[in-house]
């Protein structure tokens, strides 16, 4: 075969793969619409996703605000700009970390988790025998896991920027002796609405795309533990990738040039 | 017979899968209230079958005629006639391992017929009393019971919202002997108590000739016999006679390389 047909079929077996994965999204957010919702699975999954995943979200987020606020003093300290660190840690926790950093940790523990339960699911046809008792899969399983990671990756992220600042402020104060009420003074003079909505925008898509992944992944997984393995593995990876090229899209659209 | 008996007919029914032609157009006509037993090798399409039957596959080509209705098509119409009157116990339990397991033989109607929990649950102990399940079971996981069990618990999933229709997709693979019996009466008891037609699939003879009233060999993708189970002894049907007597030599040659 010569490169060119190699070429052309990657291309083309990646445009199906987009177009399957858009018609899975169109359905599991039509069916948020059409008959019977269930609140109780939706209402689960809000848990374990939202709630469970506030530990290690946070912890990222306090970690991140500390090592950012000394980089940034770091290196603002070479124009004398360092009274300035409280305003460019906290836009660039708002604007850009929070949202990415929380979606990449959620990318990591519940799309997997999406993938590995459907997917066993469906090895083990119990998403088939879920079709015999009347109850569509799609309604069940898919669409409240998109609607509740879509719902609660803003609130997730809105948490990881308040700790995000709050880890900046640790170290602003207490290592690089700033004085607590000016940074957050500063802070909050400076913060437009903007930056934060625009953060929590970016999360409520990047937790729809990665719920859709995680669900299509599994959904379409087959050839027992070992297709659920790659489903899963495939699932990570495509969400952390739709994560990060759509944030540049998005960014891209709210920060005209 | 004319068509109009029939609660289930089958026609020239064609399905593909990958590379392989599994079904290459399967006859098959059930009277109300019978219970036709499909035998066939392992790999043989009867799983593929029964799909396609009851709507969880599409078929390529030919018809499934239920009531006089063709639902081939598999409109989402289709499958709502289909599901709403039948009941299938998968060849795996298939239960539902997040749930309890009077919710998972509660499961139609707490999801698709809006019971009360409270009416939900009652229904499901009365289901699990049927199959001779004790109400503690009740509370356990599927992962917590034994495989007869869980095929126990399966069958009063099916037989919980009092299907018109069933089908069983090999209900007495992997137990021993005297739980396979044990399953076998439960299906003929529930069967009749119902008066539900049925479709059974199994590679067990002892079985097969229990809950049939009626049996159909598959092999090669189309039925190639059909009589009553006192019949099959004397089928002059060499590939019958093969399965049924469970012998490695004769016409079905099982694709077995040789070393
Ligand atoms: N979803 C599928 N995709 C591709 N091939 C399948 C699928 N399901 C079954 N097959 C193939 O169809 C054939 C019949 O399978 P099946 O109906 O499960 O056999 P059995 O008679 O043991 O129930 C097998 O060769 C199997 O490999
Ligand atoms: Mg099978």
């Amino acid at each position: 075969m010569n490169i060119f047909a190699a070429t052309g079929n990657l291309t083309l077996d990646a445009l199906r793969e987009t177009g399957r994965v858009s018609i899975f999204a169109g359905q599991g957010a039509l069916a948020w619409f059409s008959g019977p919702f269930y609140w109780r699975a939706f209402f689960g999954a809000l848990v374990r996703i939202g709630f469970t995943s506030l530990p290690v979200v946070g912890l990222t987020a306090i970690f991140t605000g500390a090592a950012l606020a000394l980089n940034i003093y770091d290196g603002s300290l070479r124009f004398n700009a360092e009274t300035f660190l409280p305003q460019i840690l906290s836009v660039s926790i708002v604007r850009e970390l929070g949202p990415v950093l929380a979606a990449l940790m959620v990318a990591g523990r519940c799309s997997s988790a999406m993938a590995a339960e459907i997917g066993t699911m469906r090895v083990t046809e119990q998403v088939d025998a879920m079709s015999t008792l009347a109850v569509d899969p799609f309604k069940y399983l898919i669409a409240p896991r998109i609607l509740a990671t879509t719902l609660v990756l803003p609130l997730l992220v809105l948490t990881a920027d308040i700790i995000g600042i709050y880890g900046g402020y640790l170290v602003s104060v207490y290592a690089l002796d700033f004085a607590g009420p000016v940074y957050i003074q500063n802070i909050s003079e400076f913060i437009e609405a903007r930056d934060v909505v625009t953060g929590l925008i970016k999360a409520g898509v990047f937790g729809f795309l990665i719920s859709v992944m995680g669900c299509y992944y599994g959904y379409t997984s087959s050839g027992g533990a070992q297709g659920v393995g790659s489903a899963t593995r495939t699932a990570v990876v495509a969400s952390a990738v739709v994560v990060l090229a759509s944030n540049y899209l998005l960014t891209s659209l709210f920060v005209q040039v | 017979m004319a068509k109009t008996d029939m609660k289930i007919s089958v026609r020239n029914l064609h399905k593909k899968l990958g590379p392989r032609q599994v079904l290459r157009g399967i006859d098959l006509d059930v009277a109300k209230g019978q219970s036709l037993v499909v035998i066939g090798g392992s790999g043989s399409g009867k799983s593929v079958m029964l799909k396609c039957i009851i709507g969880l596959m599409k078929a390529d080509k030919g018809e499934v005629v239920v009531d006089g209705r063709n639902i081939a098509r598999h409109t989402e119409a289709d499958r709502r006639f289909m599901t709403k009157q039948s009941g299938m116990l998968f060849q795996g339990s298939a239960l539902f391992d997040s749930l309890r397991i009077w919710e998972n033989v509660a499961f139609r109607l707490l999801h698709a017929e809006k019971s009360s929990r409270k009416a939900a649950q009652k229904k499901a102990m009365e289901c699990l009393a049927q199959v001779g399940l004790a109400p503690e079971v009740g509370d356990l996981t599927p992962s917590e019971l034994s495989g007869g069990m869980q095929k126990r618990v399966s069958l009063a999933r099916a037989i919980a919202s009092d299907p018109q229709i069933l089908f069983f997709d090999e209900p007495t693979t992997g137990l021993d002997p005297i739980m396979a019996d044990v399953i076998n009466n439960l299906i003929v008891e529930r069967v009749k108590a119902l008066g539900a037609t049925a479709i059974s699939i199994t590679h067990d003879m002892a079985s097969a000739r229990k809950i049939a009233d009626e049996i159909a060999m598959l092999y090669q993708g189309c039925i190639i016999w059909r009589g009553k189970p006192d019949e099959i002894g004397n089928s002059d049907n060499p590939m019958v006679d093969q399965f049924v007597n469970g012998r490695a030599e004769g016409p079905i040659t099982m694709s077995v390389k040789h070393v």
